[in-house]
């Protein structure tokens, strides 16, 4: 968890270049820098809704992003957890509709047939990597445009409200299947304690399990692992797995704790941005927490912007990017650097 | 007929950008911010064009976007060794970020289109004329292209040269030949090209800017090198097939609007199908058995694909 | 014309590959570079063909300093190396790997090119199908490939490195004919080999290397046992070996043929009771890793059978050899053995046997600590594999090797090792053997060979040429026996 003391100067470093490009970035298009930052501020943490909405982004996000922690100690690229998390809304959005009971046990049913589907989704490029050697990205974003072509024919077809077929989501579900929140509030407790839960159980599975340190030597170097008497397939295919899960959560959470209906966009980014969540924590458990928080912060902080402002809210996704590119940048011009340092050293 | 020019016409955009990209994973670079690059190319080369009423800027300044940004994912594996595929999944979702923000303002705007010209002599050629030669410059530089890069790739020393980069970079190497300078060189062009895909969509196709503009048409793009085999005909193929494809769902609609989904999910079954297919002995005794159309039916990609390259 | 080199160096990290290495070759010579693996012979090579750069020392080239930092430079001066593995592009055809990279128009004119090659083969006896797929020609055809290749664009310095290994017996002979006519013809020929006999019957001069350095340059003919001597150096044959009482059979090979991608080894009929020790020697990719790992159960085994302890192995895959009691140690003990970014503490978790969900960090450490020890690993738990120096690396391998073992298999157990760390493997190996473990290992170290094993099988183009016994036979006459020389009585 410690960084040395280079790692810590080229964060500093593109943090600082990061906050300059956006200050440039809302000079150009002639909004008051000062202003929006205060907004993006007051956006995100200023009132008690905005702390939900806040946290109720931050969901997903962290249980995304805790998912892809764990393909990518497999040494996956699982780009598909996006269509993952589709899928598992679609599969929760099917139980709230379809199942009648006390309110708990259609809310568990709903994260059962989540998880369910979402795992199933995640073995589709799971297989097609162990069994066919096909790069999980690329079965990993068609099977996102399927899944979102799926919700999108649920929605203006069999799922459509009645009389319109508007793409602007389907009828609410049944209030039984609704997260129970607080007060007038969009924060459901269930969904942070298992955001948290999902965090940890990933932190503690990835370091302090055998199983998290079979898919650490399977990642690194599966040849070797192989010898170690390691099944990498099936570690393999289990990261896929629990990577679905996860996303399958996510998706749960998005349909019958935030949206309460499925909408075309229920997947929200999160997985993608998971992604960039992870690389800019550099792989490590601790930083996901705070960093997807802070993700969230700007995402719901900039639709602010765009009320207020007339900044269109994509500003948060330039924000982001902008920040993790320059991470990589620098992190491997640092390495550069030293390479070039060694190598003159050496003759 | 003219459903027949339509699905060319429409399909340009789609085509340039596929042989853009081919070109660079020829050389072995991929450029995974494809789709974010197209969408943001197409903002920039419209905010252009409306800025200075020239269609000519505009794909100009489509060109140098996309060029920049392809020039990063080289440099960024090349000089820096970092992941191809993380680069570009990051520069992805950021060049999208981008055009959506500075497009904001440009949202129902008007702005020039490429001027419609039809080709003198061919255009009266019964059936093809109209089907192919009353278009417009655009349209036409993507026949262009796509005989272009099957001419370079496979008929000049430039390609055969290239084609060794991005399969055995240490042999290639070993011939004297600057592969990272290749590679660098290829990943520039297929920007650029890029670019002109971009701009194909917001100066021609889809005139003026809204924020799904482009489609997926990047990862579609992607999807179709795979498919395609790496061989510009069976590319721009695919590309053509799949916009009649779409054009045919499109008459139905009405009656089957879901019809239209599947068909956008299309070109991703289609490659998990090749990808799944190249590895099968069938199809590998396939290029085998007929040598004359070894190019045309190969399917695996250039085996040194997404890696670096250091001669240490 | 001549080529000189003069006092070249080339480091990498703490090893010193060529240490002040002078050699001159005069053109029609047919120079030989001889010397074991590991000599530096490859590492001089690369430099001379632009691959590395040289830390000092320069290259003459017909009178002509040449500034030498990329192989497009060793191209443009007219050298051209062939390398063990010819480095063709396989899923492209012969005429297009005979044409990539070759000066000429903008255009590429195959017809054009196909009759430049087949009259560049002719000369040379060779003759191939432009239009068939590179990845179809057997490695002798792609040798000759690249050959024309060079020779077309107008190599004055032929460099061959290895050329041998891997080609038929006509095909060497074939290759031969041509070398001797471009040496005759005014090319400077230099031909890197292990291979005594080869050097022996093909080169009219000789330099040795041995370790980085150049031990001496002879005008062939020269009696065989000075090369040996030069090559290998004094081998001094310690005291006896402590003699262990040998068990039952352990490992029984019958008939065995296993075929890898690059080599097959056939008809392999070989027997290892418990507490011997088998050292397999020859050339590299004679065969002796494919049987090591054809034992392991890495690579299938065409025909044959293959039993340890009793029980029949045949086609049962890693698995079961592992239950069986196997343990295979590769020669790459970062690519094949260790986890690089993993800790001592991670890999010996990893092979602890331990079954349970969660990890007890602390007991592991702890017993790792003891690894550590015992086995004086200069590392702390924390240490990752790759910071660890070779030899510390090997020491963590055996010290996560299973407690029972009943056939341990070894590539090259000492490659790249100090002499400290060389001694104290051997001395946990012996150990093992104590306690009724059969060791099969693998060498290019001619004393290593001699002094540990009971009995050697030579190896030779994927067939088992003899088996000696280690007290029986000398250093001389096992390098003849390596060499592909019959043994003489």
């Amino acid at each position: 968890m410690m960084l040395r003391l280079a790692q810590w100067r080229t964060a500093l470093v593109s943090l600082v270049l990061a906050i300059g490009i956006t200050l440039l970035l809302l000079v150009l298009v002639d909004a008051p820098p000062l202003e929006a930052l205060r907004l993006l501020w007051d956006g995100s943490f200023g009132s008690d809704t905005k702390i939900a909405d806040t946290l109720m982004a931050w969901v997903p996000l962290v249980v995304a992003a805790a998912g892809l922690l764990v393909t990518f100690q497999a040494g996956l690229w699982n780009i598909g957890v996006e269509g993952q998390i589709i899928m598992g809304a679609i599969g929760a959005s099917w139980v709230a509709r379809s199942v009648t009971g006390p309110s708990w046990l259609v809310v568990i049913a709903a994260f059962a047939a989540g998880i369910a589907l979402g795992v199933g989704w995640a073995l589709v490029p799971g297989t097609l990597r162990t069994v066919f050697r096909v790069h999980e990205i690329f079965s990993g974003v068609a099977l996102f445009f399927v899944a979102g072509g799926l919700a999108i024919y649920l929605i203006i077809g069999p799922w459509s409200r009645a009389g319109i077929a508007s793409t602007s989501g389907t009828d609410p579900f049944p209030t039984a299947s609704w997260l129970p929140t607080i007060g007038r509030l969009r924060l459901s407790i269930v969904a942070v304690v298992v955001a948290v839960m999902a965090v940890v159980a990933v932190a503690v599975l990835l370091r302090g399990t055998r199983y998290g340190l079979r898919l650490k030597a399977v990642g690194r170097n599966p040849a070797s692992a192989f010898l170690m008497g390691i099944a990498t397939s099936r570690s393999m295919l289990s990261a896929f797995a629990v990577c679905g899960a996860l996303g399958g959560i996510a998706g749960t959470v998005q349909a019958i704790g935030f949206h309460h209906k499925l909408v075309p966009s229920i997947s929200g980014g999160y997985g993608f941005l998971g992604i960039l969540v992870v690389l800019l924590a550099g792989f490590r458990t601790a930083w996901i927490a705070p960093i997807a928080l802070f993700f969230a912060a700007i995402l719901v902080g900039s639709t602010q912007l765009s009320l207020r402002l007339q900044i269109d809210s994509s500003l948060a996704g330039v924000v982001q990017g902008v920040l993790v590119l320059l991470i990589l940048l620098t992190g491997g011009w640092q390495a550069r650097r030293t390479r070039i340092a060694e190598a003159e050293a050496e003759t | 007929m003219n459903e027949l020019a339509t699905i060319v016409a429409t399909a340009t955009p789609l085509v340039y950008a596929t042989i853009g990209e081919m070109i660079n994973e020829k050389a072995g670079v991929i450029n995974l911010s494809l789709d974010g690059s197209i969408l943001l190319a197409a903002m920039v080369g419209f905010a252009a064009a409306v800025a200075s009423d020239s269609v000519i800027i505009g794909f100009l300044a489509a060109i140098v976007v996309s060029v920049a940004i392809a020039a990063l994912v080289a440099f960024s594996s090349i000089e820096l060794r970092l992941n191809q595929i993380a680069v570009g999944f990051v520069l992805f979702l950021l060049a999208r970020q981008l055009a959506l923000f500075f497009g904001d303002s440009y949202v129902g705007q008007v702005g020039p289109k490429v001027p419609a010209w039809d080709i003198p002599l061919l255009s009266d050629i019964p059936f093809l004329g109209v089907v192919l030669f009353r278009h417009n410059l655009s349209v036409y530089g993507s026949y262009v292209l796509v005989i272009a890069a099957f001419f370079v790739i496979y008929k000049t020393r430039i390609g055969l040269v290239l084609q060794g980069a991005g399969e055995r970079p240490e042999a290639a190497f070993a011939r004297g030949i600057p592969v990272n300078r290749l590679r660098l060189l290829a990943t520039v062009t297929g920007g650029a090209l890029v670019g002109v895909a971009g701009a194909a969509v917001s100066l021609d196709q889809i005139a003026g800017w809204r924020e799904n503009l482009t489609t997926n048409l990047g990862w579609i793009a992607l999807a179709f090198v795979i498919f395609g085999g790496w061989h510009p005909f069976r590319v721009a193929i695919a590309c053509y097939v799949y916009r009649g494809l779409l054009f045919v769902a499109g008459q139905f609609q009405e009656e089957l609007p879901e019809f239209v989904q599947v068909l956008n999910t299309l070109p991703f079954l289609l490659m998990i199908l090749m990808l799944t297919a190249v590895n099968t002995q069938w199809f590998r005794r396939l290029g085998d058995n007929h040598p004359r159309w070894r190019n045309f039916l190969a399917s695996d990609p250039p085996s040194a694909i997404g890696t670096v390259f250091a001669r240490d | 014309m001549s080529l000189l080199l003069r006092d070249v160096h080339k480091h990498f990290g703490a090893v010193r590959a060529n240490d002040g290495i002078t050699i001159e070759v005069e053109a029609g010579e047919l120079h030989g570079l001889l010397g074991e693996n590991g000599a530096g012979k490859s590492t001089l090579m690369k430099v001379l063909s632009g691959f590395h750069v040289a830390d000092a020392g320069e290259i003459v080239l017909d009178g002509r300093a040449l500034d030498m930092r990329t192989p497009h430079d060793a191209v443009t001066a007219g050298i051209g190396m062939l390398h063990q593995d010819p480095l063709v592009f396989l899923p492209f055809t012969v005429i297009d790997n005979f044409l990539l990279g070759a000066p000429g128009g903008v255009t590429v004119d195959r017809d054009a090119g196909a009759e430049r090659l087949r009259q560049a083969s002719e000369r040379y006896g060779f003759s191939f199908d432009p239009t068939a797929l590179a990845r179809t020609l057997s490695v002798g055809e792609r040798q000759q490939l690249e050959i024309v290749r060079l020779l077309w664009l107008g190599a004055k310095v032929l460099i061959l490195d290895e050329p041998t290994t891997g080609i038929s017996t006509s095909q060497r002979d074939r290759l031969f004919d041509v070398l001797r006519r471009l040496a005759a013809e005014g090319m400077i020929v230099i031909f890197v080999s292990h291979k005594l006999e080869e050097v022996e019957s093909l080169c009219n001069r000789v330099t040795v290397m041995r370790r980085g350095k150049v031990v001496g340059h002879v005008d062939l003919p020269v009696p065989t046992a000075q090369l040996v001597k030069m090559m290998f150096g004094d081998v001094i044959v310690e005291g006896a070996r402590p003699e262990a009482p040998l068990g039952p059979p352990v490992l029984q090979l019958d008939g065995v043929t296993l075929a890898e991608r690059l080599i097959t080894v056939e008809d392999l009929t070989l027997s290892v009771a418990a507490g011997e020790v088998v050292g397999l020697a020859g050339l590299e990719g004679s065969g002796q890793r494919t049987l090591l790992r054809g034992c392991a159960g890495l690579v299938p085994a065409r025909s044959g059978t293959i039993t340890v302890g009793g029980a029949d192995l045949t086609h049962r895959g890693y698995r079961a050899c592992r239950a069986a009691a196997v343990h295979y140690l590769p020669a790459g003990r970062l690519e094949e053995g260790l986890v690089d970014g993993l800790s001592l503490t991670e890999h010996f978790e990893l092979v602890s046997g331990r079954r349970s969900f969660f990890v007890d960090w602390d007991e592991a450490r702890r017993s790792t600590g003891e690894h550590i020890d015992s086995h004086t690993i200069k590392g702390t738990p924390e240490t990752t594999a790759d910071a660890l120096s070779g030899g510390n690396q090997q020491r963590l391998l055996l010290a996560m090797m299973p407690k029972a073992i009943a056939l341990l298999l070894m590539e090259h157990p000492t490659r790249g090792l100090d002499i400290e760390s060389a001694e104290w493997v051997w001395s946990r190996l012996l150990k093992r053997r104590r306690q009724g473990t059969a060791i099969v290992f693998a060498s290019a170290d001619l004393d290593e060979l001699l002094r540990y094993s009971d009995r050697i099988a030579v190896f030779f183009n994927g067939r088992v040429i003899a088996v000696v016994n280690a007290a029986d036979t000398t250093a001389e006459e096992l390098g003849h026996l390596i060499g592909g020389k019959q043994r003489t009585e």
